[in-house]
């Protein structure tokens, strides 16, 4: 075999292994006994923090009423056309609501594109990561499931406030 | 003691050692499991049972339940045979291993060693010397070049690290002037043990231990990244599990064969436990517990350098194996027959 030549030789301690094992060893001890990275998943919850991008939710005034003034800008820049908006008028001081408000989850990629865009922040990305479902009905949301009380989102509200 | 008595003896020794050898097997791949995904900041197998208890005979159950794929240019008999080998010689190696000082029963004077032959090494590096036919066998009846490369860099393996445990060996066959596995314990008396008088051959020895076992450093045999699977690529279900086994049987029986070659096997250092007046039993009970624990704590080294080192290239594993361990080995006994000349030991 032909002689390399390394950028920098081992010391004769290093070829010795023995040091260099001892080295290795005393940190994977020691990393043996630090807390864990990982949970015990469905009884120890991962809490998000504000800057998460999980399930987009309309929001909830404490009226009870949805934010959305149905303008549809969120329906338009979806990338994957998961959002369908149809509105209708209202006596309220918004004038307008969304009468039906679906977001098909199966399509639906977690850009947070529509929060970006919503003139109202009405739209914004929750913290809630479990979405399973068994067939492809169920996995169109529609108002009853998206609408969450605007308490619940504060964290997200306030991230996008200080960083949108 | 008639020729019944010791065959009842014997079945019943052999009975006791085989069962806690599977249950110690079967939790030992936990317990592997676990130090790993400690050693890698994960939690690891916590969901069969109280903090994955059950997880190995969860494990068993799966493997049983597997279909068992025998590959079409594979030769049949071979690739049985194979983990019958393995499963054989790591079975049977421990036979000569003392676990625990002689007892006295209803007269019966019993020493705690399956079989104490007088040429207990000897028997124990012919046995580890047929594991690596297992190897080679099943690398080569699989008809796979993965396979086939693993069985031919395992004997190449076993071949160099066998000549320096030899050697390390013949150190303490040197001090302890019989090949007898008891005798060897009691040579080392109270605290004169063989791994504080002769550290290279200790070193050494438990280098090629790790070698012998094909554990990681020296797992080439398997390799997962360049060669699949290695030697069990082609093997499913339970033969797969023989080889997986046999390992960790590897394991216990190197480990065992540690503690009784240099950590004074049931001994307690710095201590006499006879002083004490405990009754017999007790004594008895506590050696059997000194032996498992040093044990414990090697099995436990073995797991921890597993998930510590990264695995040697060939020949890198191959110019540690004759350019340093051999000589070394051979320095040792160099040293050894010294300090019998002049401390006439």
């Amino acid at each position: 075999m032909s002689i390399k030549r390394r950028e920098k030789d081992l010391t004769l301690l290093e070829k010795m292994y023995i040091p260099e094992i001892v080295k290795g060893l005393s940190l994977t001890l020691k990393t043996m006994f630090k807390p864990k990275f990982t949970l015990k998943y469905p009884e120890e919850k991962f809490i998000p923090s504000g800057s998460y991008r999980g399930r987009p939710v309309l929001v909830q005034e404490d009226d009870g009423r949805e934010r959305c003034v149905a303008c549809g800008l969120c329906s338009r820049v979806c990338p994957a056309l998961a959002i369908e908006v149809q509105a209708a008028e209202t006596d309220l001081e918004k004038e307008r609501y969304p009468e039906k408000f679906e977001i098909n989850m199966i399509r639906c990629i977690f850009c947070g594109f529509c929060e970006e865009v919503c003139p109202e922040e009405a739209i914004v990305m929750s913290k809630d990561y479990e979405m399973a479902f068994t067939n492809r009905e169920e996995a169109i949301y529609g108002k009853d499931k998206l609408l969450v009380p605007v308490e619940q989102l504060q964290d997200r509200i306030d991230f996008l406030r200080k960083y949108k | 003691m008639n020729v019944w008595e010791i065959l009842g003896f014997a079945a019943l020794k052999i009975f006791i050692v085989v069962q806690l050898m599977l249950l110690t097997v079967s939790y030992l791949v936990y317990f592997e499991r676990r130090i790993s995904a400690w050693a890698q900041n994960r939690l690891g197998p916590n969901r069969v049972g109280w903090e994955g208890v059950l997880q190995p005979f969860a494990d068993v159950l799966k493997l049983l339940l597997k279909e068992d794929i025998v590959p079409a240019q594979a030769n049949r008999t071979i690739h049985t045979l194979a983990p019958i080998i393995a499963l054989f010689v790591a079975f049977t190696t421990y036979a000569v291993i003392p676990f625990g000082p002689t007892i006295n029963v209803f007269d019966f004077s019993i020493p705690l060693v399956v079989a104490d032959v007088n040429i207990g090494i000897l028997y124990v590096l012919a046995l580890t010397s047929l594991g690596v036919y297992a190897i080679t066998f099943a690398g080569w009846s699989s008809g796979s070049k993965y396979s086939l490369l693993g069985g031919i860099r395992s004997s190449a393996q076993m071949i160099s690290y066998e000549i320096s445990m030899g050697f390390s060996i013949g150190g303490i066959l040197l001090l302890s002037e019989s090949l007898r596995p008891l005798a060897i314990v009691q040579s080392q008396g109270q605290w004169m043990w063989n791994a504080w008088i002769q550290p290279i051959g200790f070193i050494t020895f438990v280098v090629s231990a790790f070698a012998e076992t094909n554990r990681l450093p020296f797992d080439l045999p398997e390799a997962e990244p360049e060669l699949v699977g290695g030697f069990h690529t082609e093997y499913s279900s339970m033969k797969f599990a023989g080889f997986f086994l046999a390992e960790y049987a590897n394991m216990i029986v190197a480990s065992g064969l540690i503690v009784t070659l240099y950590l004074g096997g049931y001994n307690i250092p710095f201590f006499n436990i006879e002083t004490l007046g405990l009754p017999v039993w007790i004594t008895v009970l506590i050696s059997i517990g000194a032996f498992l624990f040093k044990m414990a704590a090697l099995l436990f080294f073995f797991i921890w350098v597993r998930w510590s080192l990264p695995r040697f290239r060939y020949d890198q594993l191959m110019s540690l194996g004759w350019k340093v361990m051999f000589p070394l080995s051979l320095i040792n006994i160099i040293w050894v027959a010294a300090l019998i000349m002049i401390f006439n030991l």
